[in-house]
């Protein structure tokens, strides 16, 4: 027994969409797109990179690992360890942002 | 369990599995279990990365700008090559092509020794440079790829050379793993021990390279594509 048989016409288009948006992050990264939000200055940059990097990070998953086509006991796993290295980055970052908002003596 | 006399008389079948499904199910769970520890593993890196990277911004910015964004783009490229063979292979697996499985794996493995190549020539280049961090690291103001450091401290550029290394240098290791795994697997599939029956190393072994790949598609943007339109 074995685990379910993607068509290999998916796995050529995910290949497209993924050399697309590498393409795509590599030219927005020259370019820039800097906002203002309510007068913020706000780097979009970094925003986009990693936004196109979830979407590639996100194909690969759901398609080449077949983690579309798996159990819930695998999806429920993955999701799982997602979600503690968000825990991890968030609680990290909540303190060193933090940090310098209120002056100890 | 219900017993399925033809499946459970597979040669592959452990005897501690009821049926192949049982043993195909428990062993792809084990082995995104070890891919969730994989994950923590990267997390600890990226999260260095990250606090540092909001610290020192301007450093890692220059350091970024000093890499060079054509190689890159292009390993990147040959990593979700590989990771198109890699999954074309389980394909063939899947569907009982012997020849197909052979040649998607040695596709594979190529792509992947073009990445590490590619890597090497990136790592004799900082050397060169200087770039390595450590007693002989300097940052030189005269060479026009490096003027992004004029007002950067040298320990701040060496602490982005570090992660820089420790990054990529991690994510090499498990490269040469995957490729040490693969050739087993090449021999083993030259062989005939993989059929539509019986896959599930070609399948796990697809998943442990999907997930270095997903490290280079996070390690890509936040390495070489910091703050570079400022530089264009």
């Amino acid at each position: 027994m074995s685990g379910h048989i993607v068509s290999r016409r998916i796995y050529y288009g995910i290949f497209a969409a993924l050399m697309t948006l590498t393409l795509l992050t590599v030219w927005v990264a020259t370019r820039d797109v800097d906002t203002h939000i309510w007068g913020l200055h706000v780097a979009l940059n970094p925003v986009i990179a990693l936004a196109i990097a979830t979407t590639k990070a996100l194909l690969v998953i759901l398609y080449f690992m077949h983690v579309r086509y798996s159990s819930k006991l695998t999806k429920v796993t993955v999701l799982a360890g997602f979600f503690w290295l968000g825990i991890l980055l968030i609680m990290t970052m909540g303190d060193y942002i933090s940090r310098e908002w209120i002056k100890l003596p | 369990m219900s017993h399925n006399p033809e499946a459970a008389s597979h040669p592959a079948l452990q005897h501690h599995f009821d049926s192949m499904e049982q043993q195909h199910g428990a062993t792809t769970l084990g082995m995104w279990l070890f891919l969730v520890q994989e994950i923590m593993f990267f997390g600890g890196l990226f999260t260095v990365y990250l606090v540092y990277r909001v610290k020192y911004f301007s450093a890692f910015a220059a350091g970024s700008n000093s890499l060079d964004l054509t190689w890159g783009a292009i390993n990147t490229s040959l990593l979700i090559g590989s990771s198109l063979t890699m999954a074309l292979a389980v394909h063939a697996a899947q569907t009982g092509r012997r020849k197909l499985l052979v040649l998607f794996l040695g596709f594979t493995m190529l792509l992947g020794a073009g990445f590490l190549g590619v890597k090497a020539a990136e790592y004799h280049e900082k050397f060169e440079k200087h770039h390595v961090p450590g007693a002989s690291f300097k940052i030189d103001l005269n060479d026009p790829g490096q003027k992004g450091f004029k007002g950067v401290d040298a320990n701040n550029a060496q602490l982005f050379f570090s992660l820089y290394f420790a990054m990529t240098g991690m994510h090499a290791l498990h490269m040469v793993i995957g490729l040490g795994i693969l050739g087993v697997l090449l021999v083993k599939s030259w062989k005939g021990h993989f059929s539509p029956e019986y896959n599930s190393p070609v399948e796990l072994t697809g998943l442990y390279w999907h997930f270095v790949d997903i490290v280079w598609i996070y390690l890509f943007p936040l390495l070489y594509l910091i703050d570079r339109y400022h530089h264009y």
